[in-house]
């Protein structure tokens, strides 16, 4: 027993080296467990108030690039009016509904809630971004972060009170579903950790007709993203020798330098949906 | 200045610096300059090993904490912290001077190139561990073997400016041998 202690006493440095390195390698592999528990709500809160005082400073700086891409969108939107359109038929009848509901409030699905990027990494291998909106302004897990002028940001992970963190494009478990435009096979994105801006898609089959410059859109299968979202522009097709696939390498139309305001899409179906497979995979069990 | 005081502020300063300025350089993106460790080296030479081990941590996890994804830069400070000590009983060129001087340094090493070697090894070391890590995710052992190489030798030009810029006076202390 004397020797034990001995032992402990003569190598105490040693073994507690090893007992650090063991926690930050422990914290490595289990980050989305613990990441749940405690950062979300302590660390994400103090480093969320830090980087809101720098951003303040630093948004002056990319005032006129956040202007242009809200002019571009409020472009697009211009184009979307109804009176930017006029139909020859002019034979319908036009009724004064004096009842004030809005009749297509209920088949409403997704609701568009605006908020601030306060931080945001693209040099690191796994890049998160933070956002000036929590949990207690309508910010959930899992909603869907796009950016002013339509292009596929990223996923909610986790809220804070007053922030919330996404897991950007650019992040090794960032596995979202993305379609090809033209032929509507569906496969999945995932990050090399090298090139910002350059993302891969995979499982998309060797039959289906692939060119460089096609469009990659969102597939909507999952509930964070409606059908039809930009995520890219296909730079480059290369037959994976192995399987009967195509890695696609392709150009995020959300540019992940200079990201300033961004839109988090809610799903008002997520629950009803999630419910459901649920209950399913219960009863599988 | 009290040695405590003066340390807090460097800490803040460094945190601050690499979060908000050096990680928001993109040269290339093979190169990721970091500089913060610089904290570690550092340290007060008579400060106990395990006291080194808990602050070392205590960076590292601060860091971490502002990129969200906690325990590789913990990793590589504490492994950095762990072989400081070592590394400078080899280089440290006569009997007493690390009694006689407060912290590592150019003077306090004994020249440049003890000071370099010392910075260079625990660079190199810091960087190659980190991402190690990093690449274990990813695994590509080229990529992962030019960005050690390419970022020690960024990171190392940013120490040696660092150093030229905010000039460390150090007291020879006699009365303590």
């Amino acid at each position: 027993m004397r020797n034990i202690f001995l032992f402990i006493r003569s190598y105490f440095n040693f073994l507690f080296f090893l007992a650090l390195q063991g926690f930050s390698i422990y914290l490595i592999v289990h980050y989305s467990k613990y990441h749940n528990a405690v950062f979300s709500n302590t660390a994400n809160q103090f480093t969320g108030k830090i980087n809101k005082e720098y951003n303040k400073i630093e948004y002056y700086f990319r005032l006129k690039q956040t202007n242009d891409s809200l002019v571009k969108a409020n472009e697009m939107l211009y184009n979307r009016l109804k009176a930017d359109f006029e139909l020859p038929d002019t034979t319908s009848k036009s009724v004064i509904d004096s009842i004030q509901i809005d009749s297509l409030a209920q088949y409403r699905k997704y609701t568009y809630l605006p908020a601030k990027v306060i931080a945001n990494s693209v040099s690191a291998q796994n890049n998160f971004i933070v956002l000036s909106r929590g949990e207690s302004q309508q910010i959930k897990e899992g909603m869907g972060i796009i950016t002013p002028n339509n292009g596929v940001v990223g996923v909610v992970t986790s809220v804070s009170k007053d922030y919330s963190l996404v897991m950007s494009l650019l992040h090794k478990d960032s596995h979202i579903s993305g379609k090809l435009l033209n032929g509507g096979e569906t496969g999945t994105l995932s990050w090399d950790g090298k090139t910002p801006n350059i993302i891969s898609l995979t499982g998309i089959p060797k039959s289906a007709k692939v060119a460089r410059g096609d469009t990659i859109i969102s597939s909507g299968f999952s509930t964070s993203f409606p059908k039809g979202i930009l995520i890219g522009f296909v730079e480059e097709v290369i037959a994976e020798k192995s399987t009967n696939n195509f890695m696609i390498r392709f150009r995020s139309a959300a540019n992940f330098y200079n990201l300033e305001y961004i839109y988090a899409i809610g799903n008002k179906q997520t629950e009803a949906i999630n419910n459901l497979i649920d209950k399913v995979k219960k009863q599988n069990q | 200045m009290g040695i405590l005081i003066k340390n807090i502020i460097r800490f803040a300063f460094f945190i601050l610096v690499q979060v908000f300025v050096l990680d928001n350089v993109h040269l290339h993106q093979m190169v990721t300059p970091y500089i913060y460790f610089l904290f570690i080296l550092w340290l007060p030479f008579r400060m106990g090993r395990t006291w080194q081990l808990v602050i070392a941590f205590i960076v590292g996890f601060t860091l971490d904490s502002f990129r969200h994804h906690p325990g590789f830069h913990t990793a590589a400070c504490v492994l950095i912290a762990y072989l400081r000590p070592f590394l400078i009983n080899l280089l440290i060129p006569q009997e007493g001077a690390d009694t006689n001087y407060e912290e590592p340094s150019i003077k306090s090493m004994g020249g440049m190139l003890p000071y370099l070697v010392y910075t260079g090894v625990l660079t190199l070391i810091h960087h190659s561990w980190l991402f190690i890590l990093e690449a274990w995710q990813f695994g590509d052992i080229w990529y992962f073997l030019v960005k050690t190489i390419l970022s020690t030798t960024v990171s190392l030009v940013l120490i040696i400016i660092t150093e030229l810029l905010f000039v460390r006076h150090q007291k020879f202390r006699t009365n303590t041998v």
